[in-house]
């Protein structure tokens, strides 16, 4: 069994506001292979998401395995709308970090 | 077969200057129209509740001069959508305004303009709720509340297709929108050719943010779209970009919570079984899309409210014995801020850069701090001058936070500016809302004239 990091595997991994009340996170595979490998895998769920993220499951609007363009999609609540004061990313656009990391092993 | 041709510059006119290069080339294959959004509400709440734009004037009239001599000289219409960033009615009339200038400038022969506003006066959400039609919450938001509208600085109705129909059958060659739909602005020239609705919101929508369709990543270039009765083709224009089949289906989910549906005013956009293929080297054909109309007609309402005056500091720490200790830091300095001015009317908002500053809650690191950290400050009150002494003392107050084993008894943090700065008033988003009408053209009242002779003349 091999373990490689979601890093190395993923062409784009990327956060973005989705209106102003969600982030949606997107992870795009170069490869048919390599995106059903880490949907294999099961490193990527509604739960695991959830739990890089530390935040309650019904904050996760949509988890969508989109196979035209080889990608994993989430979308997730706010907890204040985007641009509030203290929201410290109004763009949405770094909050993908943590998913760098995530360990995919190939079974 | 019969087709059409788009070019769109920008995915945001304004934002970042357009790259003149690939727009030429985009210029040079004939489209029969070139037409770009300038919105977003990606920006935040700010813009639309200050009447502001969040884009520099000089880049908006570079864009605008661009598409404008353009679309003269190849003589086909220009379209654009949510005029300096947030579509209200004063960004409409200053775009109006910079044609109008451009125009003279270059001494253009007259043309027709014509425009919308998307401004929605609050007595009329009012009315609509107080007539028992509600005025429904998206993204899991409750419907709408007087409480809330009594909040809202400005709210404005995100138009569909239904007014850039009515000014394009109206002959306009040049169209400054309100609030727009990103899709619609380009959606409506394919429908006013006569394209179904399902090939024309998909052109719009693969169009919307210019070469972010495109590979590899770069944006503010030149995209062309073709579309027939059956497909739609998308053309990166620059030298160094493609359309593939990957950049192009990624770019179906970018910015939304879903990949495979798309709603606008009147409907909703299918791409559940949009299939994609490569037919040359930078172009991407998609055929499969399909437009399921709504039922009942609803407009997306988008407002914005304000929560008080602004200032912003800045502390930076070093001591690892303080920046284990930061939340006591934090707190001694919001302690002396209740002292001073009571419990509330007013906020305070810390962002620790260097921990959890950019994720807060959801960082998963936010137990580990590095070995340095930059503590923003943001206070809002309800005058400058509180909001002022508010931020200065959340800020100032840090340097005096009394830790009781710390070494460095001379000042507990850094300052790169001994002062506080004064930022935006602090707003937020109060709608993100739909309202039902029974008529698509009710909120977006049109007009249109003629420029010329350096005149912006009432149209006959």
């Amino acid at each position: 069994m091999t373990v490689t990091k979601l890093s190395d595997l993923a062409k784009t991994i990327r956060s973005k506001n989705a209106g102003t009340d969600k982030i949606t996170f997107d992870i795009i595979f170069r490869e048919r292979e390599t995106y059903d490998k880490v949907k294999r895998s099961g490193a990527l769920t509604p739960k695991t998401v959830c739990a890089i993220l530390g935040i309650d499951e019904a904050r996760l609007t949509d988890f969508v395995e989109y196979d035209p363009a080889y990608a994993i999609k989430f979308t997730i609540l706010r907890m204040r709308p985007s641009g509030s004061p203290g929201d410290a990313d109004i763009f949405g656009a770094q909050q993908y970090a943590p998913f760098l990391d995530v360990e995919i092993r190939d079974i | 077969m019969r087709s059409m041709k788009i070019i769109c510059p920008n995915g945001h006119l304004g934002f970042a200057p357009l790259k003149p290069k690939s727009f030429h080339i985009g210029v040079d294959a004939g489209p029969d129209f070139i037409a770009a959004d300038s919105g977003s509400d990606d920006i935040g709440p700010v813009p639309l509740g200050n009447d502001t734009c969040a884009s520099p004037k000089a880049w908006q009239a570079h864009d605008l001069e661009e598409m404008l001599l353009a679309s003269r000289r190849i003589g086909v219409p220009m379209i654009i959508g949510s005029a300096g960033d947030t579509g209200t009615n004063s960004r409409v009339d200053m775009y109006v305004e910079m044609i109008r200038e451009i125009a003279a400038k270059h001494a253009l022969p007259p043309f027709r303009i014509g425009w919308f506003y998307s401004e929605v006066d609050k007595e009329l959400v009012r009315a609509k709720i107080r007539s028992g039609s509600t005025i429904q919450g998206l993204d899991a938001r409750p419907a709408l509340t007087e409480e809330e509208l009594d909040a809202t600085e400005r709210v404005v109705a995100m138009a569909g297709v239904h007014p850039f129909r009515a000014l394009l059958d109206q002959g306009c060659d040049v169209i400054i929108g309100g609030r727009s739909s990103d899709s619609a602005v380009f959606a409506c020239a394919a429908l006013a050719r006569g394209f179904p609705e399902a090939q024309s919101y998909y052109l719009g929508k693969v169009l919307e943010c210019a070469s972010f369709c495109a590979e590899p990543y770069g944006a503010k270039e030149t995209v062309l779209g073709e579309i027939t009765e059956d497909w739609v083709e998308v053309t990166a224009m620059s030298p160094e970009q493609r359309c593939t089949v990957a950049s192009v289906a990624g770019h179906a989910m970018y910015e939304r919570s879903n990949p495979f549906f798309e709603y606008v005013a009147g409907g909703m956009l299918d791409m559940t079984n949009c299939v994609y293929e490569q037919v040359s080297e930078k172009t991407t054909r998609v055929t499969g899309m399909e437009f399921v109309p709504a039922t009942d007609f609803r407009v997306k309402l988008e407002g914005s409210g304000k929560l008080g005056e602004r200032f912003v500091g800045m502390a930076g720490i070093r001591d690892p014995y303080t920046i284990a200790h930061v939340e006591e830091v934090i707190e001694w300095a919001r302690t002396q801020v209740r002292e001073r001015f009571g419990p509330d009317g007013w906020e305070l908002h810390y962002n620790v850069f260097g921990r959890n500053g950019i994720m807060g809650d959801m960082e998963p690191l936010k137990d580990k701090p590095g070995h340095e950290l930059m503590i923003v400050v943001q206070g809002v009150a309800p005058t400058k001058e509180m909001a002022e002494e508010v931020t200065i003392t959340g800020t100032r107050q840090l340097f005096y936070a009394r830790l009781p084993d710390v070494k460095g008894t001379a000042g507990g943090v850094s300052f790169v500016l001994d002062e506080v700065m004064q930022a935006s008033p602090a707003y937020r988003w109060t709608l993100n809302h739909t309202m039902a009408v029974s008529d698509p053209l009710e909120l977006f009242p049109t007009h249109t004239a003629i420029i010329g002779n350096g005149q912006l003349e009432a149209a006959q």
